[in-house]
């Protein structure tokens, strides 16, 4: 395999840090709090998994940390890349950060790669402008990520235009244009939910392989808990938000703290037992223009009381490192 | 893409002998004889008939069709029934001026059109998208005659900065008589300005759109490589609306050739209309549509060039 600059090297430090994360969308007449203080940091090699429904602040926080929102959203809070503060840097500064330190995969390939390009000049684009190598030398890269990600007969496929291509086949090729300049954080928004199943856990095997190669670090969103119990070191449940519960992926899926999270994995074919019926949880997320003084869970709750429409709710951090937001955790967490 | 090319290009043979059922039949529907307009009322039969003869008017109508198509293949239009000159040589001579007013008129509409557009998408909603909006508009809404007689009243009437009206002096080269260019040109690209403008604005802000102009920013590509996908994108849309806007000022504008008093095809077609000149309307009119078709088959291939979706 030609050296196509993907060398892993660790380090113990976190190589992504984000501190009390908020985002507010201002125009005219609403003001959607869209995520209200979002915390964690990553080391090299992990993958954290930020698990919630639609809506509730998955994608705008990744988006926040590429610096992808619109004008008019107001990001508040500290975001570090490698050591580096990155959030409010100027616009420049982040296009050189964007793809090459920090890159993206989307939700949906076909919709993310321009139709008018072919695969080969998308991923070369990319290695041109981060490192300024001539084409030819871009192209000889981005056939070598094409290698990488497993996609068969690359030297055609260099030449494909995305709609010549499978769908799994797209995701390949937009994972090996995220890994084009070697980034240390991959920010994985959905990858798999546009796919087959058959093809969602290749391409899972696929992004967990390349991350033990690379060592780079995943922050991976989805909605779906059989997709997030597959790839995660941890897992943060997200919630109008707010992380209402984060830990590893064995506590998380084990035993889970907050109603939420229990309601999520009952609702999901892989926690429910067979045999009993799958559960729903009632009621639908809050909306984020006028979010509930005190627990933004509580009007869907089963075992809210007086305590969670009032006032903060407490954190409960255990030795562990796992962490809950709910009134009713002080008793069921062993502190 | 050679496939293609080639194919397109074997279907646009249909469509040309079919236009060219279509000018003869139509000229054939229309009443008037052009011998029963030249003849004097009191015109003995035998002389109509001879002179009916001499121009192949007696003949049953596919027979005419097939000479006609079999002389037109070799460039041979013949005679104006008006004046006995050879069509052909009326006809190069008013292209030649149309053509000289519909390449500027074009360059500079599409050209602003272009520009208004993005600039309308890229400020969508604030006071340059407005701005550039009202422009467009105004180009597409207002009559060019109108603004043809405007534009004479300003700049060469009540001012004496360019010329009413002509081309000027035929002894000097056209470099010299571009001051006679400014007005017909401006006023000819009116239209096209507001056509491609405004559809610039629609698919640019349709492609904005889209996620991929997100993912762009998120591989790190700055503004000036965005706006290359981009336009990328908006091409072939924009260049078939191109080519036919072009197609339109081939044919030209017979109000605008008349303000201007412009010798071009509209006026020639004009001309004919009105002396019910057969062989000058029908080549012209054949000549003018098979350019529409080879300009329309040449965006063809530019689109699907561009995107290869189109290619199937």
């Amino acid at each position: 395999m030609p050296d196509i600059g993907l060398a892993a090297t660790t380090t113990d430090t976190p190589v992504l840090q984000v501190d009390d994360l908020t985002v507010r969308f201002k125009r005219r007449n609403t003001d959607v709090a869209a995520v209200n203080g979002a915390s964690f940091a990553l080391r090299r090699g992990e993958t954290l998994t930020i698990l919630g429904e639609s809506g509730s602040g998955k994608s705008v926080s990744l988006k926040a940390l590429m610096g992808l929102l619109p004008g008019y959203a107001q990001v508040h809070g500290k975001i570090w890349l490698d050591g580096r503060e990155i959030l409010g840097l100027p616009a420049a500064e982040l296009a050189k950060l964007r793809g090459g330190a920090i890159s993206m995969i989307f939700q949906e390939p076909m919709a993310a790669l321009d139709p008018v390009y072919t695969i080969g000049e998308q991923i070369a684009e990319t290695i041109v402008q981060h490192e300024g190598v001539d084409r030819r030398t871009a192209m000889q890269r981005a056939l070598g990520l094409l290698e990488r990600v497993k996609i068969p007969s690359p030297e055609r496929r260099l030449k494909n235009y995305p709609h010549e291509m499978s769908g799994g086949m797209r995701q390949r090729a937009m994972i090996a244009l995220a890994l084009a300049c070697s980034p240390s954080v991959l920010l994985a928004d959905e990858p798999t939910t546009a796919l087959d199943v058959t093809v969602q856990i290749q391409v899972l095997l696929l992004l967990r392989q390349l991350q033990q190669e690379l060592g780079m670090a995943i922050v991976f969103v989805t909605h779906d808990v059989g997709v997030a119990a597959e790839i995660s070191d941890r897992i943060a449940v997200m919630y109008a938000g707010r992380f209402v519960e984060s830990g590893t992926t064995r506590e998380i899926m084990r035993h889970p703290q907050h109603p939420y999270t229990q309601g999520l994995l009952a609702s999901t074919v892989h926690g429910a037992m067979r045999g009993s019926k799958l559960e729903t949880i009632p009621g639908t997320p809050p909306n984020l223009a006028s979010l509930p003084p005190g627990c933004a869970f509580a009007p869907r709750c089963r075992y809210t009381r007086d305590a969670c429409r009032t006032g903060d709710v407490p954190v409960i951090t255990s030795p562990t490192g796992a962490m809950v937001r709910c009134v009713r955790a002080t008793e069921t967490v062993p502190a | 893409m050679l496939v293609f090319a080639l194919r397109r290009l074997l279907q646009a043979i249909p469509i040309l002998l079919g236009v060219s059922l279509v000018v003869f039949g139509l000229v054939h529907l229309a009443p008037g004889n052009p011998i029963d307009m030249l003849m004097p009322p009191e015109a003995s039969p035998e002389i109509v008939a001879q002179m009916k003869a001499a121009y192949g008017f007696d003949k049953p109508l596919y027979v005419q069709y097939l000479l006609w198509l079999m002389r037109a293949l070799h460039g041979d239009f013949g005679l104006s029934v008006f004046n006995a000159t050879p069509v052909w040589g009326q006809l190069v001579t008013a292209l030649e001026n149309t053509f000289i007013l519909a390449i500027l008129g074009a360059a500079l509409g599409f050209a602003l059109g272009i520009v208004t557009g993005l600039i309308a998408a890229l400020y969508h909603g604030r006071w340059p998208d407005k701005l550039a909006s009202a422009i467009a508009t105004a180009g597409v809404s207002l009559p060019h005659y109108w603004c043809a007689i405007v534009l004479v009243l300003a700049c060469a009437v009540l001012h004496d900065w360019l010329p009413a009206q002509g081309m000027g002096d035929d002894s000097l080269p056209i470099w010299q008589r571009l001051d006679f260019l400014v007005l017909p040109v401006v006023t000819l690209s009116l239209i096209p300005m507001g056509v491609i403008g405004r559809l610039v604005r629609a698919t640019v802000l349709d492609i904005l759109g889209q996620d991929f102009v997100g993912a762009l920013s998120a591989k790190g590509l700055t503004r000036w490589p965005v706006l290359r996908h981009i336009i990328k994108n908006a091409a072939p849309p924009v260049l078939a609306l191109m080519g036919l806007q072009f197609g339109y000022l081939l044919g030209g504008s017979i109000l605008v050739e008349t303000v201007f008093n412009w010798p071009g095809s509209g006026n020639l077609l004009n001309l004919a209309i009105f002396r019910r000149d057969i062989p000058v309307l029908q080549a012209t009119i054949l000549v003018l549509a098979t350019f529409f078709v080879l300009l329309n088959l040449l965006v063809d291939i530019a689109q699907a060039a561009i995107d290869p979706r189109i290619r199937r």
